[in-house]
């Protein structure tokens, strides 16, 4: 048999994450990412690691706080009301420096909102979700393809800057299936002298806490944690280009919507519309530069989003509101058509007001 | 393969993923298109997005009746089960293909309905394969799978479906290398290997009645 195999997107990460050397994982089942616990159900037991349903979400989030304190790959995944309870915990896990995994098989929101796939929690993500100065590293993947290889990724950056990282997926992508070749075993390749792993007489305690009693103590170690924000920032963005070079008008999105604007894009050439697509695989940090290289030359922008228009704002931040952006969305479940898509370029290659 | 000697109940189970929904549509499309009154009964309780009920007009166009969860392919996260498919149990007019939810899990639904199906002990129970899904790569782990269904369900196991497959990248090779594990999955159980699947591209490569050509619904994504 080929080394190729066929998996839903979230069967996709699961197995990656195990690959990647993580042995503990804690969930609560949610559609529309459900298979994913399934899958750890099946195979933890099978590799002596933890497969752990949690009462809750916030339990399920803590117990990640607890596993990642003590220097092991760690992570948890819902969708997006579950998400929104793992909040307060992922503030935390940010607080106290630690590097974990997130995953966020987003459905339609605000409140219980619907199963059907949506990219509604963009702001939650990108912008801070739970309390505090601080960020994730947000990680889209496109492709059961990606589901994996960002997984693994997501781990290694996590790791790297003692940043809690999120796969943020939508629905479709966790739900469909694909061939995938599956990473390499690997695993964490960084020390963590500050795990709280047992001193053995030989070390001070370490203490895992996002608690500090002074305020030029915790004012210091945020500014501390921001240069190391400012390092992703500098090293870690990940977009990919289509047809840009020559483009007169610029589509970003993301995901499954960013599948759908391929198809439109390539449409718009065979009508002769110079059209390009600007795919950001890192959400945070945002490929503000690479935007920002697209306005040079491009009539305008549309953002090709499953939301009211979240990612927009970034867009027209990136582009410092040089070139007009519109906004093509569906919402609720829905998913653009690329004829939606392919008017939206229409117009504005028309030129926007 | 699929003749007029077709059973009157034909139930798809396999494992989470293994192709059945495919299969079940084609199957009832291909019943009815030998001028067999044909339902396809969705009783797939685990499944929220890629139902039957995608294939809903395709297959009404083609005279299958479609019975499905009111709630399917919308925002409801219900799994309930449609009671129209006591009438294609009960009734025995119409030949019924029944679509199973994937694994242990998805073939509780179908518990219910086996004493019905057994009683008038005129059906097909197939066992869905695909050996390219990384937790049924082995005839070994498909028997697993299947020994699992087969304890909650009732319904004994009569054949095998080999639906082996990668999606978009399938080809000749990719379908034949499935053959080795497919056998050893029939000495296994000792249940005979009904059909394989191959899909549209392929068809000229496989001819005869041990392939079932199937159509897949295309991706605007």
């Amino acid at each position: 048999m080929s080394e190729k195999v066929l998996m839903k997107g979230n069967e996709a990460i699961a197995e990656a994450a195990i690959r990647a050397g993580c042995r503990h994982y804690f969930g609560y089942p949610i559609t529309p990412q459900t298979e994913l616990a399934a899958y750890m159900a099946k195979r933890m037991p099978k590799i002596d690691g933890v497969f752990l349903q949690a009462e809750s979400e916030i339990a399920a989030i803590n117990m990640v706080y607890g596993v990642s304190s003590a220097g092991l790959r760690v992570m948890t995944s819902s969708s997006s009301p579950g998400v929104s309870l793992k909040q307060e915990g992922i503030s935390y896990i940010a607080g106290s420096d630690l590097p974990a995994l997130i995953v966020n098989v987003e459905r339609g929101g605000p409140g219980l909102g619907g199963i059907q796939p949506s990219q509604s929690d963009y702001f939650q993500a990108t912008k801070g979700g739970g309390h505090g100065d601080y960020h994730l590293i947000v990680l889209t993947p496109a492709s059961v393809q990606e589901m994996a290889d960002l997984t693994a990724l997501a781990f290694d950056l996590s790791d790297k800057y003692r940043v809690p990282a999120m796969l943020l997926a939508d629905g479709t992508i966790g739900q469909m299936m694909e061939p995938v070749e599956l990473p390499a075993e690997s695993g964490c390749t960084v020390e963590k002298p500050w795990a709280v792993t047992g001193t053995k007489m030989q070390r001070r305690h370490n203490i895992v806490n996002s608690l500090y009693l002074v305020p030029e103590e915790l004012e210091r170690t945020n500014i501390e944690r921001f240069e190391r924000y400012a390092q992703i920032e500098a090293n870690e963005v990940r977009y990919e280009k289509f047809m840009t070079e020559d483009a007169d008008v610029c589509v970003v999105a993301f995901g499954i919507a960013a599948r759908v604007s391929k198809n439109a894009v390539i449409a718009a050439r065979n009508e002769g519309i110079k059209a390009g697509l600007i795919r950001p695989i890192t959400v945070w940090p945002f490929p503000k530069k690479a935007i920002a290289e697209a306005a040079k030359h491009v009539k305008g922008f549309v953002s090709v989003e499953l939301s009211m228009g979240q990612m927009i704002e970034d867009v027209r931040l990136a582009c410092e509101c040089t070139r007009p952006v519109s906004l093509c969305s569906r919402v609720g479940g829905m998913i653009p058509s690329p004829d939606e898509v392919l008017e939206s370029i229409k117009k504005m290659n028309g030129g926007l007001k | 393969m699929i003749t007029d000697e077709a059973k009157r109940v034909t139930v798809f189970c396999g494992h989470y993923g293994s192709g059945k929904t495919n299969i079940a549509v084609n199957y009832a499309l291909r019943l009815s298109s030998l001028g067999k009154p044909t339902a396809l009964a969705d009783v797939d309780i685990v499944n929220p997005y890629f139902r039957s009920k995608d294939s809903e007009n395709e297959l009404r166009d083609a005279g299958v009746e479609v019975v499905s969860l009111p709630f399917a392919n919308t925002n409801v996260d219900l799994p309930s089960l449609p009671s129209q498919v006591y009438g294609l149990v009960e009734q025995r007019v119409r030949y019924a293909v029944f679509d199973v939810g994937g694994d242990d899990r998805g073939a509780y639904a179908l518990g219910r309905f086996s004493p019905y199906i057994l009683e008038e002990n005129n059906f097909e129970m197939l066992f869905v394969v695909n050996f390219y899904r990384p937790l049924t790569r082995t005839a070994k782990e498909a028997f697993e799978v299947m020994r699992e269904i087969d304890k909650v369900c009732e319904l004994p196991f009569t054949g095998i479906v080999n639906n082996s497959n990668l999606g978009d990248l399938t080809d000749e090779d990719c379908v034949r290398r499935s053959f080795e594990e497919a056998q050893k999955l029939s000495d296994l159980s000792q249940m005979p290997i009904r059909f394989t699947s191959v899909c549209d591209k392929l068809t000229d490569r496989f001819r005869g009645d041990a392939f079932f050509p199937i159509h897949l619904q295309s991706k605007f994504f």
